[in-house]
């Protein structure tokens, strides 16, 4: 029955990728508009871009979202890989129910109140110890990790759900001592797990607004904050010229990604059947 | 002859295995980090929501004080909670996000279950594809992605422009700054997160049921109603609640897109603290808007271990 | 290309009517792979037919036509004279138990086998009526509000079947209806499904890969090889008429020597075995050509094994020594090095408990081999 789809179902699909991708289609279509004002069209240009190039103050938020992204995801995938590890791993332990409430909340916590929380944290620390202070960098970056590494430990969660414990018990069985078994045999079956929550912990830190622009202080922008002060007042065309080149580098990004998964499973799929094909050869 | 020298039952996991002072601290690590920027702000937030406002910097008052006989009296103010029930605008406004959050749920679900079911049926690598693709927009910038409503809903936007030229309008219809662009920007922010889930749980449903119901006499519509449909339930409530959850406190879309007619918890929220500055009434309201949130919450925590579970 | 002794006929002669069901020429492809290869086929009525293959050939895809649920790129099904190709499967007079059973999760296990019968628009007094008795005929009436997964792998498949059989369809089609069974179940089933079958005398089709299972259960077998039938027949004629190698080899175990024919009397047949330099006889059916090449294929336990030369007038002997020896406790399995330096196998029956007769011969012992010139058969490829 799989590959039937009646009408029904294709005009269904056509309008939801036509829904999700027509806007996107649009922004980039007046991203190359000569006019200063976005629908009225004035004839093909990429003074925006220019634009976009050379506004330092674009450059210095992106740069700082970077930064930030790069530390947050490191930090995450460190922190989020022990505490999926240990939850799925560990067995019972004092405080579990608390520990894995707490990995597991931030992932459904609205963006208003951790952010609304996280500053008003800075803030009594910075009362009692004197730490942070100031807010910007450091204090972004905190947030993030906080949220970003929930998501790491349910993806290493449920990779090591889905990885048989005998691997491990195989390996101990064999002599392993349990600090190996971790370097030789858990740590290698993570690894597409880790590169996963390493790259979505550095993308939501680089999409979010609301929690950053709770605990972010003066002259700390980010992309985000940045794009988020020029559209409040309206559309503009540089920024049209910038969401194009992010959706441009997340496609390329994604299409790479999708290409090597693909291949991947095809050369799996491949070495599969020429296995059956020699075990069934006469 | 390994075994002997762990003897430890074997259904516990590994890591208990390493020894006590490692394990403690891989579990320290993380756990510390949580306590004290998960759940510390956390009750921060509810004790301020509890304090007085002032005028001075913290703007709040102290829960605990000591008088000058040396007593320790504790100050617990309710103003900020019967504030938020007397005041209409906080009851209307909590009401308003349930509802709007739930309309566009509903829409999700119905624009999302379609597709999900269409890409499942799809063969193999054209089921790949159409998942990046699903998969692509959430890698994006979401600001970027609303932004990009605001360009076609506009009083000058696409859309007007578009049926102003086929002479359908005369002048500009009003759809910026209406609960009906919130409703566009949540749907087509939260999309992924209602296919997703009903994708994973449509995916593993088992071929030779459908075949099955077939077989035995139902015809297609039948077998939807009787077989695919109550067995999808699971992918529904998590997609629902996932695009439920996070809608019901969203600032961004309400922001942009619903401007200052479309009233929803989490703007005021953000109002109220960062033009207001009235923090305990802020921590207030996030206290309501976390109740309101906490058994959707639940129930998502809840089926979601049920999945791991089975 | 049939030397068996007798001439085979393709269907045998249990015809007691006009077949129930007529395949004629399907043929099905999966892109440019072909599964099912213009295949014809007539089922009886009550029959007991098993469609036995290994994984691949095609059997279930042709299953999965009869039932409706893959159309064939050409060809046509009849059920009881009537053209069923283009029904679509929940308009067929025909049900399926599917491999995995697919029962229902969310039902329970009487839901699950009212579920047709709903289906039907079948009033509810007489639904649930006939509900109970098929779960009583399967011995689930105490289970019947259960839900599959609080049920055994026994129980499931029980379900699955009277889920089928409640529908009194014209044909039941069973997909591996034991394969997710273990052993010792299996055994008991096979006699279950038999009684079942005679009970409600509806026709079965089954496939399967176990050979055992097939000849079991089976009255007609078709085995089915790169999506044609090689051979269909019972399952005695399978077993002592193979039509050729593939047969042979496929349905039990059997020894395979290549050699050549010297000459044909009448239908005794002399052939030279090249390996072993030595002469063979073979009562066939047919004159073979002086000089043709041959296969001379002899089951296990129609060799018969002895450490005393028998007398030297019985033809078809070899000398060999014990290699290994398999006991399975009714019988033992020989493998016998003969001088040529290849290995016969022959089974022997366990008859005394004696400690030191059991064996006819221990490893390493030189053993007497030989063969009635009735019991061997011959293939041309």
């Amino acid at each position: 029955m799989r590959g039937k789809r009646s009408l029904f179902l294709l005009s269904a699909l056509s309008f939801g990728f036509a829904f999700l991708y027509v806007p996107m289609a649009v922004l980039i279509f007046y991203s190359f508009n000569y006019s200063k004002l976005v629908p009225v069209w004035g004839g093909f240009s990429t003074r925006w871009y220019r634009v976009l190039f050379e506004s330092e103050e674009m450059w210095a938020a992106l740069t700082l979202s970077l930064k930030i992204a790069t530390v947050n995801a490191t930090v995450a995938t460190l922190l989020g890989a022990l505490a999926g590890l240990t939850l799925s791993r560990a067995g019972h332990f004092k405080g579990r129910t608390l520990f894995a409430g707490m990995v597991s909340a931030p992932l459904v916590m609205p963006e208003v109140i951790t952010g609304l929380s996280l500053l008003l944290l800075f803030i009594t620390l910075s009362n009692l110890i004197g730490w942070p202070s100031e807010r910007g960098m450091t204090t972004i970056t905190i947030a993030h990790i906080t949220f970003s590494l929930a998501y790491v430990a349910v993806i290493v969660q449920s990779r090591l759900a889905g990885v048989s414990q005998d691997l491990e018990e195989a390996a101990q069985d064999l002599g392993g001592k349990p600090f190996r078994v971790l370097i030789d045999i858990t740590l290698p079956l993570l690894m597409p797990a880790l590169a996963a929550g390493w790259l979505l912990a550095f993308t939501l830190s680089l999409d979010d607004l609301v929690i950053a622009s709770f605990v972010s202080g003066p002259g700390s922008n980010t992309l985000p904050i940045l794009i988020y002060s020029r559209i409040r007042l309206g559309l503009r065309p540089d920024i049209n010229a910038l969401a194009t080149m992010i959706i441009l580098v997340v496609s390329i990004g994604v299409f790479v990604a999708g290409w090597l998964l693909l291949r991947q499973q095809r050369l799996r799929d491949q070495e599969a059947q020429l296995a059956t094909a020699d075990s069934n050869g006469k | 002859m390994r075994r002997s020298m762990y003897s430890y039952p074997l259904a516990k996991g590994w890591v208990q295995k390493i020894s006590t002072s490692w394990r403690n601290v891989m579990i320290a690590i993380p756990f510390f980090w949580l306590l004290v920027f998960f759940l510390a702000p956390f009750l921060i937030v509810l004790k301020i929501s509890f304090a007085e406002s002032l005028i001075a910097s913290p703007p709040f008052s102290s829960l605990l004080e000591i008088l000058d006989d040396g007593t320790l009296i504790m100050r617990l103010a309710y103003e900020n909670y019967s504030y938020l029930w007397e005041d209409p605008l906080y009851v209307r406004t909590y009401l308003n996000s349930i509802r709007i959050s739930t309309i566009s749920t509903i829409l999700c679900l119905l624009i999302g279950y379609p597709m999900a079911y269409a890409i499942v049926r799809s063969p193999s690598t054209t089921r790949f594809v159409l998942l990046m693709l699903i998969i692509l927009p959430f890698w994006s910038s979401f600001l970027l992605r609303v932004y990009a409503w605001m360009g076609l809903l506009a009083d000058q936007g696409t859309i007007n422009n578009i049926l102003i030229w086929l002479g359908l309008i005369d002048r500009p219809l009003r759809l910026m700054y209406s609960e009906l662009a919130v409703h566009i920007g949540i749907v087509y922010s939260y999309l992924p997160f209602m296919i997703l889930p009903l994708y994973a749980n449509m995916e593993k449903l088992d071929d030779s049921l459908i075949e099955a119901s077939a077989d035995l006499g139902a015809r297609p519509i039948m077998t939807f109603l009787t077989v695919t449909l109550p067995l999808t339930v699971p992918g529904m409530v998590a997609g629902s609640l996932l695009v439920f959850i996070p809608a019901t406190g969203e600032f961004v879309i309400p922001d942009l897109l619903g401007g200052g007619n479309v009233l929803m918890i989490g703007r005021v929220l953000y109002n109220e603290f960062n033009a207001n500055h009235d923090w305990p009434v802020a921590s207030a309201v996030a206290i309501m808007l976390l109740l309101v949130l906490v058994i959707p919450m639940m129930i998502y925590q809840h089926s979601q271990s049920k999945q791991a579970g089975n | 290309m049939s030397h068996g002794a007798n001439h085979m006929t393709q269907s045998e002669p249990n015809r007691r009517s006009e077949p129930l069901i007529k395949v004629k020429g399907i043929v099905k492809n999966f892109g440019a792979f072909t599964a099912v290869d213009n295949v014809d086929l007539e089922i009886y009525r009550g029959e007991l037919f098993s469609i036995l293959g290994a994984s691949g050939c095609g059997k279930t895809t042709l299953l999965r036509i009869l039932a409706g649920l893959e159309s064939p790129s050409s060809g046509t099904v009849f059920v009881d004279g009537i053209d069923i190709t283009n029904l679509p499967p929940y308009e067929r007079p025909v049900n399926m138990m599917f491999q995995s059973y697919a029962l229902f999760p969310h039902m329970t296990v009487a839901h699950n086998v009212a579920y047709g019968l709903k289906r039907d628009g079948v009033a509810k007094p007489e639904l649930w009526k006939r509900v109970d008795e098929i779960l009583d005929m399967v011995e689930l009436s105490d289970l019947s509000k259960r839900k599959p997964h609080q049920l055994s792998g026994g129980q499931r498949q029980r379900v699955a079947l009277a889920r089928a059989l409640v529908k009194q369809p014209k044909v039941l089609l069973l997909d591996e209806p034991l394969a997710a069974l273990d052993k010792r179940l299996r055994e008991q089933t096979q006699f279950e499904l038999m009684r079942i079958q005679e009970q409600v005398g509806v026709t079965f089709v089954v496939v399967t890969h176990d050979q055992g299972e097939a000849m079991t259960l089976s009255d007609r077998i078709a085995v089915m090889d790169c999506g044609r039938f090689v051979q269909i027949g019972s399952p005695s004629r399978l077993y002592e008429f193979p039509k050729n190698r593939f047969i042979a080899s496929f349905i039990g175990s059997v020894n395979m020597l290549a050699g050549q024919v010297v000459r044909c009397d009448g239908t005794l047949c002399t052939i030279y075995i090249p390996s072993h330099d030595s002469h063979f006889e073979v009562e066939h059916g047919e004159y073979l050509d002086k000089g043709a090449a041959i296969w001379l294929a002899v089951r296990p336990e129609k060799i018969r094994i002895s450490q005393t030369s028998p007398t030297s007038d019985m033809p078809n002997q070899i000398l060999g020594i014990v290699d290994d020896i398999a006991y399975t406790g009714n019988m033992s399995t020989y493998r016998v090095r003969t001088e040529a330096g290849d290995v016969l196998e022959v089974t022997h029956p366990n008859q005394s408990r004696a400690k030191d007769s059991q064996l006819v011969a221990d490893w390493g012992d030189t053993a007497h081999l030989c063969w009635a010139p009735s019991d061997a058969v011959l293939f041309s490829e």
